[in-house]
């Protein structure tokens, strides 16, 4: 692995590279672009919520046939909400997030020189690539586009006859998504091996970063659920093309009885969100880790109870595997299983709780460096608890019988894992970008970007509940059907503004993402003062991380502002590199 | 080509985004990391946006009062879990509004400026303890308070004399049937499907030739599904393709159609259709919507109860519904004596 003097030409290090920092920035960029097709999808299906009936020449552009005179089908409009889920779901905040931070700081803050097999890695980002490419060709078939929700419930995703979408569209769907859990799985396998085996001397799982933590324990729950979403996937496939009765049963559509006998949908669902809940986990489980780390940092101080905050991570990936049946309390499952998820589900709050606590400590009397990760952190703070309380009405179940499927379901899991996990991965992306390329990313257009988008988050999310709690269902082409609906046009026109500022502060983003790339300022080895390994690294990549040998490590990653004895700063400094042995007098954290 | 268009513009927005920074930058010296003055500002803008985060929660939850759902739940059930939800979502609020505060405030309150020292605070199990122990009491107080009344809801056992109703759900609209008079429903199947037989009624059995399909044998809609005051009427849910979703939000129920099961819902319904529209909430909201209406040039409406589909299905989806009329015990009677049954049809 440490064949740094081996030639390297433009496709091995460039295109199909092994080296984790290379395939690392892949998957930042691939996640970017496919951000920016999902993000804008979303633009296009809030012009339609908002102004049912106008005429918008931008939906005529892109969508073409579907949107014919400037207004889409209905068709197209559940396209876009399921390719948007879709897309935002795995290929951003899954993909995106994970692969990304997963593959730049497992071996940077572990000491390790590269992943444990960086060949599988590769091969995990070029199935993720495939993947993609899939998901987005299946935008421009005849058919459309899969049309069933990202939870693409069977009989609708089964049969071609009841949408459109489930034709063609749906069999891409699949097949994209069946190479997607394989690149995962690979991923996770990676990251979970390199942690066990590959950590440097002296790096006790007691002493790794939080992030580690967080990426550890996602990897483990993505290696145990996602497999069930792919034998769902594969029984859907089955029944779709083979005839098999898997979750179809007694099916009159299109004038004619089809000959399914026996399955059930709730099957279906069930494995689904065996996934599916987890899933959501997979997402948030990083962003707090980074968001952990940017907090400390930039706090100048150590993160409030790191055992606690180790536990809670564990015990939120434990529970998360027990709870999925809260998305189902109306599918007409059992009501004593019903009890026992609410039972569960309630339970995770605990948990979320105390990690939200130890955030909020971790800040106090701190001496905060206000830079654009930490805003973003503070922002997931923020929105994770918004977001989060109203979980405890969903988790619910006798509460969730009324707002079920409305859109306070959407408000709060966008808040929550969507905005929340958009923000940990921003803050990612700001803080360690001088690891990644060796530059800065301009601060004033950080700050815009931050306020843009925090006020668009709140501005389009926050009064989204209360279309909830006016009834109004979610996927709803237009709610001109129903005059009790008509007084949520001023609402929904507000949404949509805010979601329009929202996209277009993204902009802002892709500017100065792109630009600080080759026109950034260089940054320096540690430009923001971090105790962490990855900052013992030299600015430009080289191949094996370290030139000469890998540091060992002496002490846990949080020795900020520690003092000694008469109450001056140990070193003279705020911060302690967990490469520094423990000085004499100094006790251990 | 239009799109091209479009994509161009995005692309010169954000070329020209880095050029006026670029200009900006020109003036100022740049230190690679937040100064204590940019620490300040940030720290006042946060402060800014809590009293914006504050003001758009407070907005909320008075302006779009009236756009929710009138407060009087339409059935026995529904009260229950108003009560579970007013509890739940006023400890939710008061959490929400004491964290956010703490939260935006402390950021504010120790933004790095004056050369500010960080103080070494790691760990305390007493804190620990308590925001462990807390959340766990309260948690467990909503998980016991929440399966009583999930229980009271779902376990409609011991009632007596309910009225039976079959909802049959396909794209795109809603079929009914009552049980007659023998309060039982005779089986149905797709497979039975022909003709004017849209449910797919076993005729066979012996159940079947009383009850009373509510769907118009030319292929007319359903209009109406009537349902007595202050009885318990159980709903039998069937699918004839892709799930849908029987929800009728004014009696806070909800239950999925299930192609190949029966599922069931029930509740008891406590306001009729004319004493709902005779209420405070509900004539505010729709002398509301009246005046929206009239601008856009539609006519006046009135209030109904409604049945929705709510679980994507399809097209036409989002115009999936069924209207309820909630009718005191006599005229629902009344009403349903004047119905054909299958053997009246036949």
């Amino acid at each position: 692995m440490s064949d740094h003097h081996h030639k390297e030409t433009f496709v091995t290090k460039y295109v199909f590279s092994q080296d984790h920092k290379m395939i690392s920035k892949q998957y930042l960029i691939t996640g970017i672009i496919m951000g920016v097709i999902g993000g804008f999808m979303s633009m296009l299906f809030r012009l339609q919520i908002a102004y049912p009936e106008e005429s918008f020449s931008i939906i005529e552009a892109f969508l073409g046939r579907a949107g014919e005179g400037g207004v889409m089908t209905p068709d197209m409009y559940l396209s876009l909400v399921t390719i948007h889920g879709t897309i935002m779901v795995f290929f951003v905040l899954t993909a995106g997030l994970s692969g990304t931070f997963s593959n730049l700081l497992i071996p940077l803050q572990i000491g390790a020189r590269d992943m444990a097999s960086g060949f599988l890695n590769m091969i995990s980002y070029w199935l993720f690539f495939l993947s993609s490419v899939i998901m987005l060709a299946s935008l421009f078939i005849e058919t459309g586009p899969a049309s069933a929700g990202w939870t693409i419930y069977p009989p609708l995703s089964a049969l071609p006859q009841a949408i459109a979408g489930s034709g063609l569209g749906m069999t891409l769907w699949l097949v994209s998504m069946a190479i997607f859990i394989a690149s995962s799985l690979l991923g996770a396998l990676n990251y979970i091996v390199t942690v066990l085996n590959l950590r440097t001397l002296g790096m006790k799982m007691t002493r790794l970063p939080l992030t580690i933590w967080a990426f550890f324990v996602t990897a483990i729950i993505g290696v145990v659920s996602f497999p069930v979403l792919l034998s769902a996937a594969l029984l859907l496939i089955f029944d779709r093309s083979f005839g098999t009765s898997f979750y179809l049963s007694d099916i009159y559509v299109a004038g004619e009885v089809l000959h399914y006998k026996g399955g059930s949908p709730i099957l279906f669902e069930h494995l689904f969100w065996f996934l599916g809940h987890p899933e959501v986990y997979i997402v948030i489980l990083p962003a707090m880790g980074i968001v952990s780390e940017v907090l400390a940092v930039n706090s100048r101080k150590p993160i409030f109870g790191y055992r606690a905050m180790i536990i809670s991570i564990i015990a939120i990936a434990f529970l998360s595997t027990i709870v999925w049946g809260h998305h189902m309390f109306v599918t007409g499952m059992n009501p004593f299983l019903g009890s026992v998820f609410t039972f569960t589900t309630l339970l995770i709050a605990i948990p979320s709780a105390v990690k939200s606590f130890n955030w909020i400590t971790t800040i106090w009397k701190g001496n905060l460096q206000m830079n654009t990760a930490l805003l973003f952190s503070i922002g997931f703070v923020s929105t994770f608890i918004t977001g989060g309380l109203t979980g405890i009405i969903l988790g619910d179940s006798a509460l969730d019988i009324n707002v079920h499927d409305t859109y306070f379901v959407i408000a709060h899991f966008h808040l929550v894992m969507g905005v929340s996990a958009i923000f940990g991965m921003f803050a990612g992306v700001y803080h360690w970008f001088p690891k990644m390329y060796g530059r800065m990313m301009n601060k004033d257009l950080g700050y815009l970007h931050f306020w843009l988008t925090s006020i668009a988050a709140y501005g389009v999310f926050f009064p989204m509940h209360f279309v909830g709690l006016a009834g109004l269902p979610r996927r709803y082409y237009s709610n001109t059907a129903f005059p009790i609906f008509d007084d949520l046009a001023d609402i929904n026109v507000l949404m949509t503004i805010f979601a329009i500022i929202g996209g277009l502060a993204q902009l802002i983003f892709l500017a100065n993402f792109f630009f600080s790339i080759s026109k950034g300022q260089k940054s320096g080895r540690n430009p923001w003062r971090a105790t962490t390994l990855e900052w013992t690294t030299p600015v430009e990549h080289i191949h094996g991380n370290w030139p000469g040998e890998i540091p060992a490590v002496h002490r846990w990653p949080y020795d900020y502002s520690k003092t000694d004895e008469n109450g001056d700063l140990w070193g003279g400094e705020d911060f302690t590199m967990q490469t520094v042995p423990i000085r004499d007098g100094e006790e251990e954290f | 080509m239009k799109a091209l268009f479009y994509i161009i513009i995005f692309v010169i927005i954000i070329v020209a985004c880095w050029q006026f920074v670029k200009l900006l930058g020109l003036t100022k010296v740049e230190n690679q990391t937040a100064t204590e003055k940019e620490n300040n500002l940030n720290g006042w803008l946060l402060l800014g946006f809590m009293g914006f985060v504050y003001g758009l929660m407070i907005y909320s939850l008075i302006g779009y009062k009236d756009v929710l759902l009138p407060q009087l739940s339409a059935s026995a059930e529904g009260h229950h879990i108003d009560v579970l939800f007013k509890l739940t979502m006023g400890l939710i609020l008061i959490v929400q509004f004491i964290i956010q505060f703490v939260l935006f405030y402390f950021s504010f309150k120790y933004r790095g400026i004056n050369n500010r020292k960080a103080y070494f605070f790691a760990d305390s199990h007493k804190l620990e303890t308590i925001w462990t122990v807390i959340p766990t009491i309260v948690l467990s107080g909503l998980i016991i308070y929440g399966l009583w009344t999930w229980n009271e809801i779902m376990d409609s056992s011991d009632s007596k004399d309910p009225l039976i109703v079959e909802l049959y759900a396909k794209q795109f609209q809603w079929e009914a049937r009552y049980a007659g008079q023998d309060n039982e429903l005779g089986n149905a199947n797709v497979r039975f499907i022909e003709g004017v037989n849209t449910m797919g009624v076993d005729f066979s059995d012996k159940n079947a030739s009383d009850d009373i399909p509510l769907v118009v044998s030319e292929g007319n809609f359903v209009k109406e599904l009537h349902i007595p005051k202050d009885r318990k009427v159980i709903f039998k849910l069937r699918s004839q393709d892709v799930l849908h979703s029987a929800y009728m939000p004014h009696f806070r129920a909800q239950m999925n159609c299930v192609p190949g099961m029966v599922t069931e819902l029930a509740f008891t319904p406590t306001v009729t259709t004319a004493e709902m529209r005779l209420n405070e909430d509900t004539q505010a909201k729709f002398e509301h919507i009246n005046v929206i209406r009239k601008e856009k040039g539609e006519e006046a409406v009135e209030f109904d109860y409604l049945l929705l589909c709510n679980k994507i299905c399809g097209s036409s989806h989002y115009n999936m519904q069924l209207k309820i009329i909630v009718d005191e015990q006599a005229d629902f009677n009344k009403w349903l004596a004047t119905q054909k049954t299958f053997a009246q049809l036949n």
